[in-house]
């Protein structure tokens, strides 16, 4: 089937079967690779996206239930002159990415807690993180990035 | 402080690519006309393989052909990269690995058959109509039970399980056994290094490719190393000689060692690409990651300690059984054994030390190196029996540590173990992580937490680890079948910019951007104009890849090495541009000057000359500024540190939540502190999943109970806590240029044993008698000791 979406501001169009995932519909159908994916069960959220304004991991719906939506993409994330966004400025700032596989979920879940949140705690952080996996950086720097971004002071560790 | 030189926090250059969606990795490679791969893979652990019956699955839809081991035919099993002896002398026990199942089935997950189709889709629904003709057979799990009389064999053309049984130093055992028959105090462990799966968060992926005009294979993967892989695939799978064979690694999401090892589905999406002349692509989901990539750790072990009246250590011995799962991963010898005995000395005076290992097979996974390999093995063993002599002599860990330290006025120290540690000093490690964790005011901490209603506990580890892998000439006596050294190629153009092309290869560590601050600062250049190329054999040296923590130690020191000879040969040619002598010339801040004299060219200047030989000196050296090094280091290199774990336990749940941790680490000379602090964090990060989250669990019969993230608890944002490091305390590295040692396995080498320490701490300052917990230490394993 055909189906339209409106992916970054720009109304898109492609071929899906009825199981293609939006996560898949995506990568392939619109080679938006920033999406990554690192699970089948739904729990490592490097596949998260914005849809309609909403956090979603993008291998939990089917790309036909975007017919017609809003999506926002880590593609879509950056200024209008190509430079970084406050969000993904505060990443590279605090190192708050290694590998870089879980870095655009992380991302996309960060900007929409910021939404929601504009100035979470340390552990509102956390505890939105939880669906999101990253191997590389204990997590840290993720937090310090997003405590940055939300304009407060950075954590220290415990004495 | 330089700017931007070595020791400086550059931020890293990649990131402008992974934060705006527009990194490039393996999955994100689709070539035209490629087809896709889906394997059906074993669902039982041990059986025989009676025939495979593909005539209906080869009538679906979209199915191109089907392959199982008779097609494999004449083709090479997957090599094991090092060969162990035991101690009797004798090789190990090394059975063949082959690409898909031949006539036996011997772990959940081996490959049966592989459909390649038009469709990932056509591909996964032609699976589900093979036919397998299988008679079950009794699966051996657990490695004892492996070794006993009687056992099943996994290989049946073995003698036994029985991989090798390693004795090291075999020469000492006797005075090992005769200072533990004088000792004042014996402290006994037995303990297990629990089952581990990397996970790196980029499932692996493997594209063939081939070209019939020109008779080449190309393969795109997930590989920390991708000349390793071409040599591997191409001498001894495949037969493809290496200028007939490209192996292409691009941006790589995470390793952690389980992307080191050259795999079957590399090899057959090479195998099938010729076969079929179309591209052939493989992605691994998630659920076949846990069935498929090598696992880690592994190891049930017995540990003696021995002091005399004094409390000094006398003799330390150990008897390990070392999971190998059902084949050997390319380098799963090497790790219990020489990543592991060599080790066991740990920062410590030990004179008398035997390690014995019995390397088992078993109807699992194949196991093989993950962040640490053996070192973390060591480590956690090691500090847990020093910490439990400790308990019970009454004294505090702290100071049995430091009164048993290697002194650092003791180095170069020579271990009991085959090692010689360059550089350390241990006390200042251990004193400054006392002062960052608060060693002193622990109790009024503890009286805090008393009156929530949880117990406190502090514990602490100290660390050595062998890094800077590794002198070949020595690491060939000990069996591997590979030479260790790195290589660097660094390329200067006309108008002055750099490219460095290097064996080594980045999975998350910024070796894009802490490299060029090295060749950058040895000209006095911005960092700017330094380009790294890695991760594809056509366009970089021969080199041995990235694990280890060797990048910056082995890899950097090739980059010094080459980038030397290019200032030499500059050096040359400002000479002769300021008709002066060559040995006048100094290089400073990106010019060349006259010793004593005003006189100085750009090395803009210099570097256009050597393309444009006008006025050059033609008769003495060639045009162009290129330069190649291969650096074999002498000597591993040994960091090491201290760690402090403070955590609290629920006494009505058993849940255990850290409430700090501290890491001082002495890594040497540091070339990019925000990259090396990022290293070290996430290495704790995987510790503390270790000790408290993670596990890989078989049934009876061999079936992965921990298979997916629904399973298997990886530590997530709210697990941990800020983890607070430093590395201030600095012994450089005696023997390579950069006088540094390593950081990227640190924090999953000394975290575990700490985590550990704090809990028995609690535990015991509780008046609980719990002396031991295996990891992980999860609420119902805590719960259940605290009510034993």
């Amino acid at each position: 089937m055909k189906v339209t979406m409106h992916v970054n501001g720009r109304q898109v169009s492609g071929e899906a079967e009825g199981r293609t995932l939006l996560s898949a519909f995506l990568r392939e159908e619109l080679g938006l690779t920033g999406t990554h994916i690192g699970c089948d069960t739904s729990q490592c959220g490097a596949c998260t996206v914005h849809v309609d304004g909403k956090q979603v991991k993008s291998c939990t719906m089917f790309a036909a239930e975007a017919e017609g939506a809003e999506v926002t993409t880590i593609e879509g994330m950056a200024n209008a002159d190509g430079s970084l966004s406050a969000i993904q400025q505060a990443f590279q700032d605090y190192h708050g990415l290694q590998c870089g596989f879980c870095t655009p979920g992380m991302v996309m879940a960060a900007a929409a807690l910021l939404e929601e949140i504009p100035q979470p705690t340390e552990a509102q952080i956390r505890h939105h993180l939880d669906g999101n996996i990253c191997r590389c950086t204990g997590y840290h720097n993720i937090v310090k990035a997003i405590q940055a971004a939300s304009g407060q002071p950075v954590a220290v560790a415990a004495e | 402080m330089p700017k931007d030189g070595i020791g400086a926090s550059v931020k890293r250059r990649e990131d402008l690519r992974f934060l705006t969606g527009t990194g490039r990795y393996t999955d994100d490679i689709n070539l035209r006309g490629q087809a896709h791969v889906h394997f059906l893979r074993a669902d039982v652990a041990h059986a025989t393989l009676n025939a495979v019956d593909t005539s209906a699955a080869a009538e679906m839809p979209g199915v191109l052909r089907i392959f199982t081991a008779k097609d494999f035919e004449g083709v090479g099993g997957l090599p094991c990269g090092w060969q162990v002896t035991d101690k009797h002398g004798q090789p190990m026990q090394e059975p063949k690995h082959p690409i898909l199942a031949e006539g036996k089935i011997r772990h959940v997950g081996e490959i049966v058959a592989a459909v390649v189709a038009e469709t990932l889709e056509q591909a996964r629904d032609a699976a589900e109509a093979i036919e397998l003709d299988t008679e079950d057979l009794p699966a051996v799990i657990d490695m004892k039970q492996a070794v006993a009389e009687g056992a099943p064999k996994v290989h049946d053309e073995l003698t036994s399980n029985l991989c090798y049984d390693w004795g090291f130093v075999e020469e000492n055992k006797a005075a090992v056994e005769e200072a533990f028959a004088n000792a004042a105090h014996v402290t006994t462990l037995e303990l297990v290094n629990n089952r581990l799966v990397a996970n790196p968060m980029e499932p692996r992926v493997a594209i063939g490719d081939y070209a019939l005009h020109d008779d080449s294979s190309t393969l795109y993967t997930t590989s920390q190393n991708p000349h390793v892989i071409r040599l591997l695939m191409g001498a001894f799978v495949l037969g493809i000689p290496e200028h007939k064979l490209r192996v292409v690694a691009p941006d790589v999401g995470g390793g952690f060692g389980t992307k080191i090892f050259h795999y079957a589905e590399e090899a057959f999406c090479t195998f099938a690409a010729k076969q079929l002349r179309r591209p052939v692509k493989w992605t691994s989901t998630r659920s076949e990651a846990f069935i498929s990539d090598a696992h880690g750790r592994d190891h049930v072990t017995k540990i003696q300690l021995a002091l005399d009246a004094d409390n000094n250590f006398t003799a330390l011995r150990t008897d390990t059984y070392a999971n190998m799962g059902a084949y050997l991963s390319t380098f799963a010898p090497s790790v219990p054994t020489w990543l592991h005995g060599t080790l066991m000395a740990g920062n410590y005076r030990t004179p008398l030390i035997y390690v014995n290992v019995k390397a088992v097979f078993t109807n699992t996974v194949p196991v093989d190196a993950y962040r640490g390999a053996g070192r973390p093995e060591a480590t956690f063993q090691l500090e847990r029996v020093v910490d439990k002599a400790a308990r019970e002599l009454g004294v505090d860990p702290a100071e049995l540590r430091r009164q048993n330290f290697i002194r650092k006025d003791q180095f170069p120290y020579a271990t009991p173990v085959a090692v010689e540690y360059d550089t350390g000093d241990y006390e200042a490690t251990l004193d400054k992580a006392m002062q960052m964790a608060g060693y002193a005011g622990f109790e009024t901490r503890r009286a805090a937490s008393a009156a929530k209603g949880k117990l406190r506990g502090i514990g602490l580890s100290h660390y050595i680890e062998a890094c800077g892998i590794a002198p070949s000439n020595l690491v060939g006596q000990l069996g591997a079948r590979a030479g260790l050294y790195e290589s660097a190629t660094v390329r200067v153009n006309a108008t002055g910019g750099l490219v460095v092309m290097t064996g080594s290869h980045s999975h998350g560590q910024g070796h894009e951007t802490s490299f060029p601050q090295v060749v950058a600062d040895m000209i006095g250049i911005s960092p700017d104009q330094v380009e790294i190329v890695h991760g594809d054999t056509a366009n970089t040296p021969m080199g041995m890849g990235t694990y280890g923590s060797r990048s910056i130690a082995v890899g950097g020191s090739a980059m010094v090495r080459a980038t030397e000879k290019i200032i030499a040969k500059a050096k040359k040619i400002a000479a002769h541009l300021m008709e002066a002598s060559e040995a006048d010339i100094e290089l400073k801040d990106g010019a060349f000057s006259v010793a004593g004299t005003d006189k100085s060219v750009a090395w803009g200047d210099v570097t256009l000359a050597a393309y444009v030989p006008h006025n050059y000196p033609l008769d003495d050296i060639e045009p162009g500024l290129e330069e190649t090094a291969f650096y074999d280091p002498a000597n591993f290199t040994y960091p090491s540190g201290c760690y402090i774990c403070e955590v609290e336990v629920d006494p009505d749940t058993g849940r255990v939540e850290v409430q700090s941790f501290a890491a001082a680490d002495d890594f040497g000379n540091v070339i990019n502190p925000m990259i090396v602090e990022g290293q070290v964090q996430g290495g704790v990060g995987q510790g503390i999943g270790q000790a408290l989250l993670e596990n890989c669990v078989y049934d009876a019969d061999g079936q992965l109970l921990s298979a997916s993230y629904m399973d298997y608890a990886m530590p997530r944002a709210s697990d941990l806590p800020m983890i607070d490091v430093d590395h201030s305390c600095q012994t450089p590295c005696t023997h390579n240029p950069l006088g540094v040692k390593g950081c990227g396995e640190a924090g999953a080498i000394g975290s575990p044993p700490a985590l550990v320490n704090a809990v028995i701490d609690a535990l015991q300052r509780d008046g609980k008698s719990v002396s031991h917990i295996d990891m992980p230490l999860s609420p119902a394993r805590v719960w259940a000791a605290m009510n034993a």
